[in-house]
C-alpha cells in the first residue's frame, strides 16, 4: 500500500447532500482524505457528521453529490460495495458477538474451510494471532470469548477485524468514547498504526485532546455545512470549539 | 481437567490452550446437569432398589429417544434466542403422516417415514418464513402453529382416533438391538476414534506452533470418554444390548454437535443468537439462518414423531401432546442451554432428556401418581432456570471494561 501522491486524496466527497423527510442533515459537504492521513470530523449532535460516515459506509444512500475514490467516481449503494471498494467502517458499538471467541469474530461472514467443508480453525487461529499480536502489545486471547475482554480489547478485535479485509480507508465512529485513560491511549496508538501502514483514517470524535493527539486535519461539520478544515499542527483547541459551536464566521480553509 | 482458568486470568493473558479451554467449557456446562443426575440416580436407588438395574436403564434409554430427539432440534431454536411451541404438536402430526401414508395408502415404512421427517422440515420453513417475513415473535407464530397441527393430526387421523401401525418394521425400530460383539466393537470404534482424531489435531497443532492441550489434560479427556463409553456399553449389554432407537438419536446428537461447533452454519447460528446486528454487518443472511434453523427444528419435531410412534406402535389423537413439548424445551434448559441465545451445546438435549426421563422413570417406579410427578418436574425446571440466571448475572457482573 504505497501512499497515494499528495495531490489526489483516497477519498474525495464532493458536496454531499442528504435530506431525511423535512430535515436536512447534510447541504453540500466536502471530504478528502488521503492515504496516511488521519482526518477528525467532529461537530455539535445533529451536525452531521454520523450522516456523513454512514454514506461513506454504503448504509445511506446521498441524495445529490459526487463521492471519488482513488481517483474514480464511485456510488456506494451498499455496505457490500463500500468493503469491496476498500472502505471499512468500525462502529461505535463494535458490531462484536460476545459468546464467540476472538478468531470467530474476526472471521464472521467470511470463514475460512477445510477440504471437508468444516471450519478450518487452524488456519483461521493462526492468522487471528498474527493479526492482532500486530496490533497490541497486550493482545487478547485467541480463544477467548469477547465477553470476556476489556474495552480496549474490544476494540483491538473491531480493528483487526476490519484490517482483516485489507482496506484502504478506514471509518472510526467514536472509537474511544467508552474507554478509560490507558485504553483510549492504546486505541490511539493503533489509530498511528493504521495510518503508519498508509492507511486512510476517518476519526469521529468528541474529545478534542484525543484529535489533537492523533489527527493530522480536523473537519468541522455544523448544521450540515463545512464549517472549517484546521491542519492540526498549527491550530489551537479554542479555535476548533469555536468553529464547533459557530461563535467565528466560518472559516473555511481550501481543501 | 486441569485448566480452570476464571475468566479475569484470560483476560491477564495466562491463555489456557485453546482446545482445554473448550472442552473445558464443555464439560463445566454440563457439570450441573451430571451432579443433578447423581443425585437423582442416587435418591431413586436408594427408594427402589430396581432404578439402576440394567432392564430399567435400557428402558430409560428407549423412553428418552423421542423426546431427546425433539430437543436436539429445540436447541438450535434456542441458540437462536428463539422458541419453538409449535415442536410437540409438530411431531404428532408428522406422526400422522407416516401413519396415513404407510396404513391407509400403502406407501413402504421408509417412504412414509421420509415424508413424515420432510413434512415437519417443510412445515418448520413455513413457520420460520412468516417469523422472518413480517418480523413476528416465533413465540406467537410457533404457538398458533402448535394449535394448526394439533388441528392437523386430528383431521388426518379422521374419525377412528387411532391408526395403529401393523407394520412389523415398527417393532423392529423400536425394539431391536445391536448384537453384544457388536455394541462393544461400536464401543471400541468411537473411542479409537476420538482418540485419533483429537491426537492427529493436536498434533497438527503443535506443527505450526499453536498452543496445544497439556498430555495430562488430553490424556484426563480421553479416560473420561473410554470409561464413560465401556460403561454405558457393559450396562446394556448386560440387558439385550445397545438399543438401535438410541444410537438414532446419539447420532442425531453427534451430527447436530457437528454443525455447532465445526460447521460455518452453526457460528451464524450463534453469532445471530449473539448479535443479530453484528451479524448482520458481518455479511450473515441472518432471515435465511433463522428459517432454516426453525426446518431443523421441523425436520427434528418430526424424527421424533416417528421415533415416538413406532415405540408405542400408533398414533392417536394425544400424540405429541401431553408434556412432550414442555420436557423437551425444558431438558435442553435444565442441562444448561439459555432460553436467552448464544450458549448452549446440542449435547445438552441428551444430559437434559436423561434427568427428566430418570425423575419421571423413578416415580413410575415408585408409582407415585401424575400430580406429584407434574409438580416435582416443574420445581426441576424452575430450580434450572433460576441456576441459568444466576451464572448469566455472574457473567454480568464481571467488570467487562474496567476504566
Amino acid at each position: 500500500m504505497a501512499p497515494v501522491d499528495k495531490g489526489e486524496p483516497l477519498l474525495f466527497a464532493q458536496q454531499i447532500t442528504k435530506t431525511f423527510g423535512a430535515v436536512q442533515a447534510l447541504k453540500g459537504v466536502d471530504l478528502a482524505v488521503s492515504a496516511g492521513e488521519v482526518v477528525a470530523l467532529v461537530g455539535d449532535n445533529g451536525a452531521g457528521k454520523s450522516t456523513l460516515v454512514k454514506t461513506l459506509a454504503g448504509v445511506q444512500s446521498p441524495d445529490a453529490g459526487q463521492i471519488f475514490f482513488e481517483g474514480k467516481p464511485v456510488s456506494l449503494d451498499n455496505p457490500a460495495v463500500s468493503s469491496e471498494l476498500g472502505i471499512a467502517t468500525i462502529y461505535q458499538d463494535l458490531a462484536l458477538c460476545d459468546h464467540l471467541d476472538v478468531v470467530a469474530n474476526l472471521y464472521l461472514g467470511r470463514e475460512r474451510r477445510n477440504a471437508g467443508r468444516l471450519l478450518n480453525e487452524q488456519e483461521m487461529e493462526l492468522k487471528a494471532i498474527e493479526l492482532v499480536g500486530s496490533l497490541s502489545t497486550n493482545p487478547p486471547p485467541a480463544r477467548a470469548l469477547v465477553r470476556d475482554l476489556s474495552g480496549g480489547q474490544r476494540q483491538v478485535v473491531a480493528i483487526a477485524r476490519a484490517l482483516l479485509a485489507d482496506p484502504k480507508l478506514v471509518l472510526l465512529d467514536e472509537p474511544t468514547a467508552a474507554l478509560g485513560v490507558s485504553q483510549t491511549h492504546e486505541v490511539l496508538e493503533l489509530i498511528r498504526m493504521l495510518r503508519a501502514r498508509g492507511l486512510g483514517c476517518v476519526l469521529i470524535s468528541h474529545n478534542l485532546d484525543d484529535i489533537f493527539a492523533v489527527a493530522d486535519r480536523v473537519c468541522v461539520l455544523r448544521l450540515g455545512l463545512n464549517a472549517a478544515d484546521f491542519t492540526v499542527s498549527d491550530c489551537s483547541h479554542e479555535a476548533v470549539v469555536a468553529a464547533i459551536t459557530g461563535a467565528t464566521p466560518s472559516t473555511t480553509t481550501p481543501l | 481437567m486441569t485448566v480452570t482458568n476464571p475468566p479475569n486470568e484470560v483476560r491477564e493473558g495466562a491463555t489456557p490452550t485453546p482446545s482445554a479451554l473448550r472442552s473445558f467449557n464443555l464439560s463445566r456446562d454440563q457439570l450441573p446437569v451430571l451432579a443433578s443426575l447423581s443425585v437423582v440416580w442416587i435418591v431413586f436407588a436408594i427408594a427402589n432398589d430396581r432404578f439402576l438395574t440394567p432392564g430399567n436403564l435400557t428402558n430409560l434409554a428407549l423412553q428418552i429417544v423421542s423426546v431427546g430427539a425433539i430437543s436436539v432440534g429445540v436447541v438450535f431454536v434456542l441458540l437462536l434466542g428463539e422458541i419453538d411451541l409449535s415442536a410437540g404438536a409438530l411431531s404428532g402430526f408428522a406422526a400422522a403422516i407416516m401413519a396415513v401414508l404407510n396404513v391407509n395408502h400403502g406407501l413402504s415404512v421408509p417412504v412414509a417415514i421420509l415424508a413424515a421427517v420432510l413434512g415437519g422440515a417443510v412445515v418448520g420453513t413455513v413457520q420460520g418464513l412468516i417469523i422472518t417475513r413480517f418480523a413476528l415473535p416465533a413465540f406467537v407464530v410457533t404457538l398458533a402453529g402448535l394449535l394448526v397441527w394439533q388441528g392437523g393430526l386430528l383431521y388426518l387421523l379422521g374419525d377412528s382416533g387411532t391408526i395403529n401401525l401393523t407394520d412389523p418394521v415398527y417393532l423392529t425400530m423400536s425394539t431391536s438391538s445391536l448384537p453384544r460383539w457388536a455394541g462393544w466393537l461400536l464401543a471400541a470404534v468411537v473411542v479409537v476414534g476420538y482418540g485419533l482424531t483429537t491426537a492427529q489435531r493436536r498434533r497438527s497443532r503443535r506443527a505450526v506452533g499453536l498452543k496445544i492441550e497439556t498430555a495430562r489434560a488430553l490424556g484426563m479427556r480421553l479416560g473420561l470418554a473410554a470409561v464413560s463409553v465401556t460403561v454405558i456399553v457393559a450396562v446394556l449389554n448386560a440387558d439385550r444390548g445397545v438399543p438401535v432407537a438410541v444410537l438414532v438419536l446419539l447420532a442425531f446428537v453427534a451430527i447436530g454437535d457437528l454443525v455447532v461447533r465445526r460447521c460455518p452454519f452453526g457460528r451464524h447460528v450463534i453469532a445471530v443468537g449473539s448479535n443479530t446486528e453484528a451479524a448482520r454487518r458481518a455479511g450473515i443472511n441472518t432471515k435465511r439462518v433463522r428459517i432454516a434453523v426453525f426446518a431443523i427444528s421441523g425436520a427434528m419435531a418430526g424424527a421424533g414423531g416417528v421415533l415416538a410412534a413406532s415405540r408405542l406402535l400408533s398414533v392417536y389423537q394425544g400424540s405429541g401432546g401431553s408434556d412432550l413439548l414442555l420436557m423437551a424445551i425444558a431438558g435442553p434448559v435444565i442441562a444448561g442451554t439459555s432460553l436467552f441465545g448464544a450458549r448452549g451445546s446440542v449435547w445438552s438435549a441428551l444430559s437434559g432428556a436423561v434427568l427428566l426421563g430418570s425423575i419421571s422413570n423413578g416415580m413410575d417406579l415408585l408409582s407415585l401418581s401424575s400430580s406429584v410427578k407434574f409438580m416435582v418436574t416443574g420445581l426441576v425446571l424452575v430450580a434450572a432456570v433460576i441456576l441459568d440466571s444466576i451464572s448469566r448475572q455472574r457473567l454480568a457482573a464481571k467488570p467487562k471494561r474496567p476504566t
